[in-house]
């Protein structure tokens, strides 16, 4: 499964919301994601890829993400 | 055998804050839970101290004077020297030996291991535990990342014979820069002046490291004391964060409900967090003689600690 749509499904998941509502552009401020829930989202897709990822302030949108994962 | 808690009268409510901070009540609620805190004014951590120690020891229905060691977690003290542990031991009239633990706010499942110790050296013992903190000493009363969090407080343990602790373990992993408060800097002539904030606080980090380490430490108690989740009455983690709370209840196999809380009125207050808990729990009929706690805390250090124990207190 590609980056974005093993994340798409951790956050619909997480959020109790569809997985088409997700797209790359999409931020997690327009999901309603405070600062605690992009760390619980972090710690999921580091749990899911068994990767480590450095909590910055760029991530900001869904694709942020991806682009962290398929760098790693 | 007894347990107790002693607040300051002053009530500072998230409005309050939000009237010198640029913060707000929603914006504090949803991400800490908390709604207001305890805050000294004229009291010190000693008398808090002293009359949670005195109900604790009410409660186990023994004397100061039978006390075989009084042990006090804080990290928030009136004085440097002496310790709080020595003031609480001349107000209560005691006069066995009293010392301080820092573990920040994992002290007091240090200083239930500390007391585990003397219990081995001296079965018969009686040990005074006290989580105690005045943290608004602390805090940089400026930063609205950590001055909304904190509050003040003190509950005490006495702690009698018997096998009722099932399990403990604590664990230290030595790193300042998550979490860590300034001590006084005094005025030495010689002192190299080193700029830190008063007190500073990663908290993406330590959420990071709390919930796992919460998840990882309770379950390995329950296992070293024989049990499975499905033992556990109840659930008394440090109060830190309402968030770290169900992040860590949601990967445990324990219904939310044996989660029990109280920072939503006493905000983060530390090594004192989970004897207030305690003590609230039992005196509102919460904690039925025989209930078996997992009891967790993590904090500054990084340090780390777990233990289970069949409630008893008469």
């Amino acid at each position: 499964m590609a980056s974005f749509e093993k994340v798409a499904q951790i956050i619909a998941e997480h959020r109790d919301i569809p997985q088409d509502n997700i797209k790359p552009e999409t931020s997690f401020q327009e999901l309603g994601l405070d600062s605690l829930d992009t760390v619980e989202l972090v710690m999921s897709v580091e749990e899911a890829f068994g990767i480590t990822i450095e909590m910055t302030g760029d991530l900001k949108t869904v694709q942020d993400v991806v682009n962290v994962i398929d760098a790693a | 055998m007894g347990v107790g808690s002693a607040l300051p009268e002053h009530v500072v409510t998230n409005d309050m804050l939000s009237g010198f901070l640029d913060t707000s009540d929603e914006w504090i609620t949803t991400r800490t839970g908390i709604k207001e805190r305890r805050v000294v004014t004229t009291e010190t951590l000693a008398e808090l101290s002293a009359t949670a120690a005195k109900r604790a020891l009410a409660m186990a229905g023994i004397e100061a004077a039978q006390l075989s060691y009084i042990l006090c977690a804080t990290t928030s003290a009136d004085y440097a020297i002496p310790s709080l542990a020595c003031q609480v031991q001349q107000m209560l009239g005691a006069s066995c030996p009293a010392m301080d633990v820092n573990a920040a706010c994992t002290g007091f499942l240090y200083a239930l291991d500390m007391a585990d110790a003397l219990f081995a050296r001296d079965p018969n013992a009686r040990v005074l535990v006290i989580g105690a903190e005045a943290m608004s000493r602390l805090v940089e009363w400026n930063d609205r990342s950590t001055a909304v969090l904190f509050g003040d407080g003190a509950g005490a343990l006495v702690l009698g014979p018997g096998s009722d602790l099932k399990s403990m373990l604590v664990t230290a992993a030595g790193d300042p820069d998550p979490l860590y408060a300034r001590h006084a800097n005094g005025n030495s002539p010689y002192a190299v002046k080193r700029e830190r904030a008063p007190l500073r606080m990663d908290g993406h980090a330590v959420y990071r490291f709390a919930v796992p380490t919460i998840v990882r430490d309770v379950s390995a108690a329950i296992a070293r004391a024989g049990m499975t989740e499905d033992d556990i009455d109840a659930v008394l983690l440090h109060q830190a964060n309402l968030r770290i709370v169900d992040a860590a209840a949601q990967r445990l196999n324990i219904p939310r409900d044996k989660f029990k809380t109280n920072i939503q009125s006493r905000g983060n207050t530390s090594a004192a967090s989970i004897p207030i808990l305690m003590d609230e729990l039992q005196r509102e009929g919460h904690l039925p003689q025989g209930s078996v706690l997992a009891l967790a805390a993590f904090g500054g250090g990084l340090t780390t600690g777990a233990c289970v124990l069949a409630w008893g207190v008469s």
